[in-house]
C-alpha cells in the first residue's frame, strides 16, 4: 500500500500546525474528492491531516446579518439549514442539485470549494495535463471535451470547468472565505478565491500551502430577494452541470432593482457575470431583455472541439432562470 | 393438476434469492476469501497499439508484500482454446494474456502483480515501469475503414434489391451510426482461483456461463474438464460482458498455480471499458423503397462494425431486418473493420439493439416519405411468415401487440404535424417502433431430487444473473410436483451440476425449464416405483394408477406425502435427471412487440426527456409475471440510456477511452425513468417448448432507441441518425471551434 502519515486534528490550530507548509500534506474533510484521487494515484499526499474533529461544523448568523458557515458543515446540513432555505434559496438548491445524497452527507463546505476538476485527462494519470504535470500539455484541447470543459476563462494551458454547484451560488450571493494559516488568519473575497488557469493551471486557488479554510461568510441577503439555481445536464440527476445559473433578483413590480448572476459548467471558475447584472439593473423584466443580457456573458467565450453548444446553453440557463424568477 | 398447481406458472412469485441478497448472504465472486489468499492487480497498457519494449519490475518487486510479478517474459505457457460455440469452449478474445509483447488496445494487461493484500498489489503495480514502442492507433470506425477497409461478416439476400430500388416510386437512402457502449454491470468482473494438491482448479468467477468457462479453461490449461469447477452462484448483472471468459480470469487461474495459493483479482472499473468487451461502434446504410401503395419493395441493410485486431466479432445488425417485414427484394450484409480496441462482445440484444435503431428509424423515415402513418405503415408491411427462411412463425402476435400498445398509448391523439403538440413550454413528440428477438433453445441437462424431509432439490449448471432464474426453476418443480416453492432448493451457477446453458440470448428460460420439468417427472416416476415396490406404501398398485397432487401421491382415495412414501421405502430421495434437445427447425421462432414513446422537448433550455413508454411484448408464455415485467422495464430503461446518453468516447488521436467511469459514462438514473406501462401478451408458443415460453431478457431494449428518435423527430423535426441523441445535437446554431 502507498504509505502516508495520518494525523487527527482537534482544532484548527492543531490542523495548521500538523500541516505546516508541506506541499505534500493534505487536509481530509469528507474525503469524497481526496480519497477518490488518492485511489486513482492522481493525488499522492505523504501526510493526511484529518480535520473531522476540528470544531467547525456550525452555522451562525452574525450581527451584521451575514451568515457564517463552518468549513466542516456538510453539504446536506447546509442545504437543509432553515436560514439558508429562507434567505439563500439559490444556495440550498445548488447544493441539492449536486452529486448524490450519500456524497452530500459526507462532503463539506470547505471540501466543496476545494474540489478538483473532473477532467478525465486529469484523472487518468497518463495523458498530458498541465494541472497534474505542469508543462506536459493539455490533452482536453482537441480531445474529448463535451461535458466538463469550459468556454469562459480558458487558456491554451487548461480548459477544465470548476465543477462545483455550491460555489456558483456563493459567487452570486457574495462571500468571504476565512482562512487560518501558519502566519495567522486572513480573509479572501470569494471572487478572488478561485484562480483562472492562465499560464499556471496547477495553481487553482488563493490558499498558501498549509492554509485551512475555517469559514465561509455569506454576504447579508438582499432584502426581499428571490433566488434560484437552474442546472442543465444530460440526465436528470447525478451529473455535473453542462451549464447552470444562480440568479438572485430584487424586484419592484415588474422592474428589476437589482440582479446577481453567476454560472456553472461553463467557466474555469465559478463565474460571476457582472455585465449581465448591469444590463438588467433598473430595467423592466422581459424575455427580450434577458436574451440580450445573457448574450453579454458569452462575448468572450471560446468554443472547443465538442463544447460550443455551451455558449447558447449557458444563455438559456440564465434566461429561463430569470423568466421564472421575475414571473408573477 | 389442481388449479393451484396450474397457477404457479405465470404467477408473480417473489424471487426466492431475494432475502439472501438483501441480507448480504449472497456471495458474489469477490466475496470468496479462501484461506491464504493473495491478491492480483493488473498493470494496463497506456498505449493502444505497439509493443512493450521493456518491463522494469525490480523496484516493484521489493515493495512490501509483493509475491511475484508476471508479464510476457515471465508467465506460464498456456494453450489457446479453439473457441468454438458448438463445442462450448468459446471465448471472445482468443489471444492469451501475456502471450507476447504486442499491444492491441489501451487497457490491455501488460503485467500482473501478486501480493499479500489488495493495497500492496495495487501500490506495486504502479511502480512497474513499462516502456513501449508506440505506433499510431486506429482509433475509431472511420479510421478503421481507412486503415484496413472491411472484412466480410455474412448476410442474407433474396431477389434483386438494387433493381427494385431503382424502379420504385419512393426511396430513402440514409446512414445511421451507433457508438461503442460499455455494459457497466454494477458488479465488477472478478475471479478467485485456487488449485488443490492434485492439480484440480476451482474458480469463482463473475460468469454468465460456468460450463463454457470450464470447457474453455480445460483447453487453455490442457486438463480434463472434470478437474475444473467454476462457481458463479450470484452475478451482479452482466448484460453479456460476463458470457465468455476474459483474460483476467485466465491470468488469475494461471498465476494462482504459479504462486501456489489462491489468488483474487478484481478488474478495476476503468479496465471494464477495455478488457471485458463492449458493444461495438456501427455504421449502417439503409436503403428502402416503396411502391405507390406504401408497400416495401426493396430493403437493403448494410452494416459495418468495429472489431479488434485479434478477433473478428460481427454485430449482426441485420438479423431482424431479414424477417420482420415482408419484402421480396432484400439484402442484409455485415462487415467488420479493425480498430485498436479490445474485442467486442454481445451486449443485451446484440445485433438487434443497434440494428433496430437503424431499421425502425428508417421505417419511420420511409413511412413519412410515403405519406403513411408510421403505425399503419408497419401494419401494412409486417411479414406474415419468415421470408428469409421460408418458414412459418411458430407464433406471432405483432399486429395485436402494435394495436394494443397504440390504443393504450393514445396514438390516435397524435397530430402528425411536426412540433404541433405543445404543453406549456414543452413540445410533445410521439414515436413508436417494433421490437423483435430470435427465440432460441439449447440442449440442457438437469437434476431434481424429491427428498425424505418433504423438500425438493433442483440443480442445473446455468446461472441466475439477477433475472429470476432461481425462482422460475422452483416454479417449474412446484408445477410438476405440487411442492410449494418455499420447500424447494434450487442450485445453479456451478459447473459440476448437470450441463446447462449460458445466461444469454434470452434462452435460459426456454432451455432450462423443460429439462427441469423432465427431471422432476423422472423423479416422480422413481418415487412411484418406490411407492409400488414390495415394501412400498401402495404396494398393491401399479405406478400408472398413482396420481400426484400437492407433494403427495394418491391412489384409490388414499394419499401419502412424498416424505411418507420415501420413509416407507427407506430411501433418502427419489432422483430424476433429464436431457432436453435444442429447438427444431420446423418453424421460425421469434418474439415480437412494439414500443410507443412520448418525449418532451423544452427548446428554451434544450431539455429532452422521455416522459412515457408503453410496450406490448409477445414472448409466448410468461412464467413469472413479476420478473418478466421487471425484465422489460429494465430493458426499456437501458434503451433510454442507449437512445439519450450512452457512448464510450475514445480520443481519436490515440484510441484511449476517456469517459471510463460511472460519473462520466452516463446511464439513466431513477429520475430519468418515465412511467413505463408493459403489456405482456402471454400466448403460449407450444411448438417451441412445453411451457410455450420464449424468454424475455433482451427484446425490451430492441427498437426503443428508434422509438425515441422517431418521437424526437415528431417533436423537433430533427432526424438524429447518430446515437446518443444528446441535447447539443438538437440545438440550433451551435458555435464551432475556431481551430482543432
Ligand atoms: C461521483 C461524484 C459526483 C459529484 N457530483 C457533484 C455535483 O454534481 N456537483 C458538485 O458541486 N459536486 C459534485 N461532486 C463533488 C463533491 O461535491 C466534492 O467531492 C465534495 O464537495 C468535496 O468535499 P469533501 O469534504 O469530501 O472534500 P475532501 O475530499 O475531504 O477534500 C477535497 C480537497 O479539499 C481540501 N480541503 C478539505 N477541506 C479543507 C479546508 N477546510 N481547508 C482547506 N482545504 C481543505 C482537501 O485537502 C482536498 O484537497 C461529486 C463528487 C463525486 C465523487
Ligand atoms: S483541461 Fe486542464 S485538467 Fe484537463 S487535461 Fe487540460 S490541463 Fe489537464
Amino acid at each position: 500500500m502507498r504509505h502516508f502519515d495520518y494525523a487527527r486534528a482537534e482544532s484548527p490550530q492543531q490542523a495548521v500546525a500538523a500541516h505546516g507548509s508541506d506541499r505534500d500534506a493534505a487536509f481530509l474533510a469528507g474525503g469524497t474528492t481526496l480519497l477518490d484521487l488518492v485511489k486513482l494515484d492522481v493525488m499522492q499526499p505523504q501526510k493526511v491531516i484529518d480535520i473531522n474533529g476540528v470544531d467547525l461544523d456550525t452555522i451562525e448568523r452574525l450581527d451584521d446579518g451575514r451568515l457564517r458557515i463552518g468549513a466542516m458543515v456538510t453539504n446536506t446540513a447546509l442545504a437543509r439549514d432553515e436560514r439558508v432555505v429562507e434567505d439563500y434559496a439559490v444556495l440550498s438548491q445548488a447544493l441539492l442539485a449536486g452529486a448524490s445524497t450519500q456524497l452530500r452527507n459526507k462532503a463539506t463546505t470547505g471540501g466543496n470549494i476545494m474540489q478538483r476538476v473532473r477532467c478525465p485527462y486529469f484523472r487518468d494519470g497518463v495523458s498530458a495535463c498541465n494541472k497534474r504535470e505542469p508543462g506536459s500539455g493539455c490533452a482536453a484541447i482537441g480531445g474529448v471535451n463535451r461535458t466538463v470543459h469550459a468556454v469562459l476563462g480558458t487558456s491554451d494551458n487548461c480548459i477544465a470547468t470548476h465543477p462545483s454547484d455550491m460555489c456558483v451560488a456563493m459567487a452570486a450571493i457574495g462571500a468571504t472565505v476565512e482562512v487560518q494559516g501558519p502566519e495567522g488568519t486572513r480573509e479572501i473575497d470569494f471572487g478572488d478565491f478561485h484562480l483562472l488557469p492562465g499560464d499556471t493551471p496547477a495553481r487553482e486557488h488563493a490558499l498558501e500551502p498549509g492554509e485551512l479554510i475555517t469559514h465561509v461568510v455569506l454576504d447579508a441577503p438582499l432584502e426581499g430577494n428571490r433566488s434560484a439555481y437552474l442546472k442543465l445536464r444530460d440526465r436528470q440527476s447525478y451529473q455535473f452541470a453542462l451549464a447552470s445559473s444562480a440568479v438572485i433578483v430584487r424586484m419592484d413590480g415588474n422592474t428589476i432593482r437589482e440582479a446577481r448572476v453567476a454560472m456553472g459548467g461553463v467557466g474555469t471558475k465559478p463565474w460571476r457575470a457582472p455585465e449581465v447584472e448591469a444590463a438588467l439593473k433598473g430595467k423592466t423584466a422581459s424575455e427580450a431583455l434577458f436574451t440580450d443580457a445573457a448574450k453579454l456573458a458569452f462575448e468572450k467565450a471560446t468554443a472547443y472541439s465538442q463544447n460550443g453548444y455551451k455558449i447558447p446553453l449557458g444563455q438559456q440557463a440564465i434566461v429561463r432562470n430569470l423568466s421564472d424568477l421575475t414571473a408573477a | 393438476m389442481s388449479d393451484k398447481q396450474q397457477s404457479i406458472i405465470g404467477a408473480g412469485v417473489p424471487r426466492i434469492d431475494g432475502p439472501d441478497k438483501l441480507a448480504g448472504r449472497a456471495n458474489y465472486a469477490a466475496d470468496n476469501l479462501p484461506p491464504n489468499m493473495a491478491y492480483g492487480y493488473g498493470v494496463f497498457s497506456t498505449i493502444a497499439k505497439g509493443k512493450v519494449t521493456r518491463i522494469k519490475v525490480d523496484e516493484a518487486k521489493r515493495m512490501p508484500g509483493v509475491i511475484d510479478i508476471f508479464h510476457h517474459g515471465h508467465f506460464p505457457s498456456l494453450y489457446r482454446t479453439p473457441s468454438s460455440f458448438v463445442q462450448g469452449n468459446k471465448v471472445e478474445e482468443t489471444r492469451l494474456p501475456f502471450e507476447d509483447e504486442r499491444v492491441y488496445y489501451e487497457g490491455q494487461f501488460v503485467a500482473l502483480v501478486v501480493a499479500d493484500s489488495f493495497e500492496n498489489a495495487r501500490a506495486a503495480a504502479r511502480h512497474v515501469e513499462v516502456e513501449y514502442a508506440s505506433e499510431s492507433a486506429v482509433a475509431n470506425l472511420a479510421q478503421g475503414l481507412e486503415d484496413n477497409g472491411t472484412q466480410a461478416g455474412g448476410g442474407h439476400s433474396r431477389g434483386d434489391a438494387a433493381s427494385a430500388f431503382d424502379s420504385a416510386d419512393t426511396t430513402i437512402d440514409v446512414t445511421y451510426h451507433t457508438p461503442v457502449e460499455t455494459h457497466n454491470p454494477m458488479e465488477m468482473h472478478a475471479s478467485v482461483a485456487y488449485w488443490d494438491a492434485q492439480g484440480n482448479l476451482t474458480i469463482y468467477d463473475a460468469s454468465q456461463g460456468v460450463v463454457v468457462e470450464r470447457n474453455a479453461l480445460s483447453k487453455i490449461f490442457a486438463i480434463a474438464p472434470e478437474r475444473i469447477t467454476v462457481h458463479a452462484p450470484y452475478i451482479g448483472s452482466g448484460f453479456g460482458s460476463k458470457l465468455w471468459t476474459w483474460p483476467h480470469a485466465i491470468a488469475t487461474a494461471a498465476v494462482s498455480r504459479e504462486v501456489g495459493r489462491p489468488v483474487q483479482l478484481v478488474v478495476p472499473r476503468q479496465q471494464m471499458f477495455t478488457t471485458t468487451g463492449h458493444r461495438p461502434e456501427t455504421r449502417q446504410r439503409m436503403r428502402l423503397a416503396t411502391d405507390g401503395n406504401g408497400k416495401l419493395v426493396s430493403l437493403r441493410h448494410e452494416a459495418i462494425n468495429t472489431t479488434s485486431f485479434t478477433d473478428q466479432y460481427v454485430e449482426t445488425c441485420g438479423s431482424v431486418t431479414k424477417s420482420l417485414y415482408s419484402c421480396p427484394d432484400l439484402t442484409v450484409s455485415h462487415a467488420t473493420t479493425q480498430v485498436n480496441r479490445g474485442t467486442p462482445t454481445s451486449m443485451r440484444a446484440p445485433g438487434a439493439a443497434p440494428g433496430l435503431f437503424a431499421l425502425e428509424s428508417a421505417i419511420d423515415e420511409m413511412a413519412l416519405a410515403a405519406g403513411v402513418d408510421p403505425v399503419q405503415f408497419r401494419l401494412d408491411n409486417y411479414a406474415e411468415r419468415d421470408e428469409s427462411q421460408d418458414l412459418d412463425f411458430s407464433s406471432n402476435h405483432i399486429v395485436e401487440a402494435t394495436k394494443q400498445a397504440a390504443e393504450r398509448f393514445g396514438w390516435h391523439e397524435r397530430n402528425p404535424q411536426i412540433g404541433s403538440m405543445r404543453e406549456g413550454r414543452e413540445i410533445v413528440g410521439y414515436g413508436m417502433a417494433a421490437c423483435n428477438w430470435e427465440a432460441l433453445k439449447r440442449p440442457c441437462d438437469a437434476r431434481v431430487s424429491l427428498r425424505a424431509d418433504g423438500t425438493a432439490f433442483a440443480s442445473c449448471a446455468t446461472q441466475d444473473i439477477g433475472t429470476g432464474t432461481y425462482t422460475i426453476v422452483a416454479q417449474a418443480v412446484s408445477d410438476v410436483t405440487g411442492i410449494p416453492v418455499d420447500r424447494i432448493t434450487v442450485k445453479l451457477g456451478d459447473s459440476s451440476y448437470p450441463d446447462g446453458p449460458i445466461s444469454g440470448g434470452s434462452w435460459a428460460t426456454a432451455t432450462t425449464l423443460p429439462a427441469i420439468a423432465g427431471a422432476a417427472r423422472n423423479a416422480l416416476d422413481e418415487l412411484k416405483r418406490y411407492a409400488t415396490g414390495s415394501n412400498g406404501i401402495f404396494a398393491e398398485a401399479s405406478a400408472d394408477d398413482l396420481s400426484v397432487a400437492d407433494g403427495a401421491l394418491r391412489y384409490d382415495g388414499k394419499q401419502a406425502s412424498f416424505a411418507e412414501v420415501l420413509d416407507a421405502a427407506r430411501y433418502g430421495s427419489a432422483d430424476g435427471e433429464a436431457h432436453t434437445e435444442a429447438a427444431d427447425s420446423k418453424y421460425s421462432y421469434r418474439s415480437f412487440g412494439a414500443h410507443f414513446v412520448e418525449v418532451r422537448w423544452d427548446p428554451g433550455i434544450s431539455h429532452l426527456r422521455v416522459s412515457r413508454v408503453v410496450s406490448a411484448i409477445d414472448v409466448g408464455k410468461v412464467i413469472n409475471e413479476t420478473t418478466a415485467r421487471n425484465q422489460v422495464e429494465g430493458a426499456v430503461v437501458m434503451g433510454i440510456g442507449m437512445g439519450l446518453f450512452e457512448a464510450t468516447e475514445y480520443d481519436e488521436r490515440n484510441g484511449r477511452p476517456v469517459n471510463n467511469d460511472y460519473a462520466e459514462y452516463v446511464v439513466p438514473v431513477h429520475a430519468d425513468q418515465p412511467e413505463i406501462d408493459v403489456i405482456l401478451l402471454d400466448y403460449p408458443d407450444l411448438a417451441f417448448n412445453e411451457y410455450g415460453a420464449r424468454g424475455i431478457g433482451e427484446i425490451g431494449i430492441t427498437g426503443l432507441a428508434a422509438a425515441i428518435g422517431n418521437a424526437v423527430h415528431h417533436a423537433t423535426g430533427k432526424r438524429i441518425r447518430e446515437l446518443p441523441i444528446t441535447l447539443d445535437k438538437l440545438m440550433d446554431d451551435v458555435p464551432q471551434a475556431q481551430s482543432a
